[in-house]
C-alpha cells in the first residue's frame, strides 16, 4: 500500500499533521502501533494550553497555536474541543515560589508574551476559591485549557473524513531507504508501506524506529500521572499551575476537575506499561488541598498514567533528516505537545509538502545535540 | 490489524436511538452508533470521544451495553472487542480521604 506521506503514529501530532496533510488533498497514511487512536500522551496529559513557563525555543510554537488555531480548532474539527481562554494562573507560597516564579515571568516577558507577577491578594481576585496560603502567582491572561481526548479524536474524525487512511494496531518495525532516501515502512506484521515521505511521531518509540536508519534522538520515557474527581458545579475557567508543578490542572466542561501529578518519584517508574502509582495522588491531594480547601470533600473517581518522552533538552525534535532524505521527525515532546500541537501538525504539513513553514523551525533540529 | 478504512455501511438511524445506554453520562444508543460511524472503532475510543463508562459508577452498568451496539456496528462479534481500561480507585473517594496516607507534620 502506498501514499504520498505515511505519518507513523496516531497520537494527536500524528493526526494533526494528517489533517493538514489531507486537507491539501495529500494522500495519506497513519499507522498507530496500539489498538487506539491517541493512546499515548494526548490521551492521558493534563490539557494545558500555556504560553508561560514554556522555554524560549517552544514559546513561537505556544504563540502562534493560541494566536491562530486554538480558538477556530471546534469548528474546523465538527468536534468540541472544550477550548478556555481564562488564563494561567502558577501558585507559589514561599519565598523559593516566588524566585522561580519570577525567573519563568521575566523569561516570557522578554520573549513578548503578556505573563506578569501578582501577589495573592489579586490571585484571589481571579480565582476566590484560592487559600490564604497563596501568597504570589504568575498570570499569563491568554493561557487556557482544552480537552485532549476530544481535541485528539476530532483531528482524526476530521482527517479520516477529509480522506486520510488510518492502520490500528499496526505496529512499525523498521524504516527502509530506497536509493538513499527513506521509502519503505516495514511492520510487526510483515506488511511493507511505501511513502515519498516519512513522519515519525511515535512518542518514546521514535527513538528505536529513528535508529533503524541510523539517526538517535536522546529522549527517555518519563512517566506521568492524572485524576479526575466526580462533576462539580462551575467554579474557574483558568488553568493552574504550581511553582513546585507538585500539581496543576483545570475544571472542565463536565464539571470534573482534572490534575496532573508529580510525587518526584516519575523517575523511578518501573518500565512497561504505565501504572498510577500508589503514592502520587495522595501527595497531589494534599497539595490541592492546601491551595484549594473547597475541594476536599470532592471525589476522585479515575486516575490514569502514561509516558512522556522526555527529550535531552526539554524541547521536541521537529526536523527533516540530512542524511535520510524524506525522513521528518516529531518526537521528544517532552510533556508539552498537547497545547503546541496544532502548529506543530500545521508546520509538519508544510516540512512534508517542502513549503516554506510559518515558523523558524531551526531550534528543534534533530542534530542540535552534538 | 484494524484498518480504519473498511466499509461499515452507512449510519441509519433506528427507533430506538434516543434509549440513555451509559446512566451516568447520559449517553444515547444513537451517540454510540454514530461515533462508531465517525471512526471510532474501539471501546476505548468510544469511551474518550464520548464519556461513556466515564461516571460514577465507571462503566459498571454500561460496558456490556456499550460493547454490543459497537460490535453490531462493526459486524464483529462482541469478544472481539476488549474493555477499556479500568481505573483506580475502585469507588469515588474523596480527596480528604485518600489524602491521608500520611499524616503531615505540623
Amino acid at each position: 500500500m502506498n501514499a504520498e506521506v505515511i505519518i507513523v503514529g496516531g497520537g494527536i501530532i500524528g493526526c494533526a499533521a494528517a489533517y493538514n496533510l489531507a486537507k491539501n488533498g495529500t494522500s495519506v497514511l497513519v499507522l498507530e502501533g496500539s489498538e487506539n487512536i491517541g493512546n499515548g500522551g494526548s490521551s492521558r496529559n493534563g490539557g494545558g494550553v500555556r504560553q508561560s513557563g514554556r522555554d524560549p525555543r517552544e514559546l513561537p510554537l505556544a504563540m502562534y497555536a493560541i494566536k491562530h488555531i486554538w480558538k477556530e480548532l471546534s469548528d474546523m474539527l465538527d468536534t468540541d474541543v472544550e477550548y478556555y481562554q481564562h488564563g494561567n494562573l502558577r501558585l507559589g507560597s514561599t519565598q523559593k515560589h516566588r524566585q522561580i516564579l519570577e525567573g519563568l515571568t521575566k523569561r516570557g516577558a522578554e520573549y513578548g508574551l503578556d505573563v506578569r507577577m501578582i501577589d495573592g491578594y489579586e490571585a484571589r481576585q481571579i480565582n476566590p476559591y484560592l487559600s490564604e496560603e497563596v501568597t504570589c502567582a504568575s498570570w499569563c491572561p491568554t493561557d487556557g485549557h482544552a480537552n485532549p481526548l476530544m481535541a485528539t479524536m476530532g483531528y482524526y474524525k476530521m482527517a479520516r473524513r477529509l480522506g486520510a487512511h488510518f492502520i490500528s494496531g499496526e505496529k512499525v518495525k523498521e524504516l527502509r531507504k530506497i536509493k538513499g532516501a527513506a521509502r519503505q515502512v516495514v511492520t510487526e506484521s510483515g506488511n511493507v508501506y511505501e511513502g515519498d515521505k516519512i513522519i515519525v511521531a511515535a512518542g518514546y518509540d521514535s527513538r528505536f524506529i529513528a535508529s533503524t536508519v541510523g539517526i538517535d534522538i536522546p529522549m527517555q520515557p518519563v512517566l506521568l500521572e492524572t485524576l479526575v474527581t466526580e462533576a462539580a458545579a462551575p467554579m474557574f475557567w483558568q488553568m493552574l499551575g504550581t511553582a513546585d508543578a507538585d500539581f496543576y490542572g483545570h475544571q472542565t466542561t463536565h464539571g470534573s476537575f482534572v490534575f496532573g501529578l508529580n510525587s518526584g518519584y516519575e523517575p523511578y517508574a518501573k518500565p512497561g506499561k504505565p501504572f498510577s502509582s500508589s503514592i502520587a495522588a495522595s501527595a497531589a491531594c494534599r497539595g490541592i488541598m492546601h491551595y484549594f480547601p473547597s475541594l476536599a470533600d470532592i471525589k476522585i473517581v479515575r486516575s490514569w498514567a502514561g509516558w512522556m518522552d522526555s527529550c535531552a533538552d526539554h524541547v521536541p525534535v521537529i526536523s527533516t533528516v540530512e542524511e535520510v532524505p524524506g525522513l521528518i521527525l516529531a518526537c521528544g515532546f517532552s510533556g508539552h505537545g498537547f497545547g503546541i500541537s496544532p502548529a506543530v501538525g500545521l508546520l509538519l504539513s508544510q516540512l512534508a509538502l517542502e513549503q516554506e513553514t510559518v515558523l523558524d523551525l531551526s531550534a528543534f533540529r534533530y542534530n542540535r545535540f552534538s | 490489524m484494524n484498518d480504519r478504512n473498511r466499509k461499515i455501511g452507512e449510519y441509519i438511524p433506528a427507533p430506538d436511538d434516543d434509549v440513555i445506554v451509559c446512566r451516568c453520562e447520559e449517553i444515547t444508543k444513537g451517540e454510540i452508533r454514530r461515533a462508531v460511524h465517525d471512526g471510532m472503532f474501539t471501546l476505548t475510543e468510544i469511551r474518550r470521544y464520548l464519556r461513556t463508562g466515564m461516571g460514577l459508577c465507571q462503566g459498571q452498568t454500561c460496558t456490556r451495553l456499550v460493547k454490543g451496539i459497537v460490535a453490531r456496528e462493526l459486524g464483529i462479534r462482541p469478544n472481539e472487542l476488549r474493555e477499556a481500561t479500568g481505573r483506580a480507585p475502585m469507588r469515588p473517594i474523596e480527596m480528604c480521604i485518600l489524602a491521608k496516607d500520611k499524616e503531615e507534620k505540623e
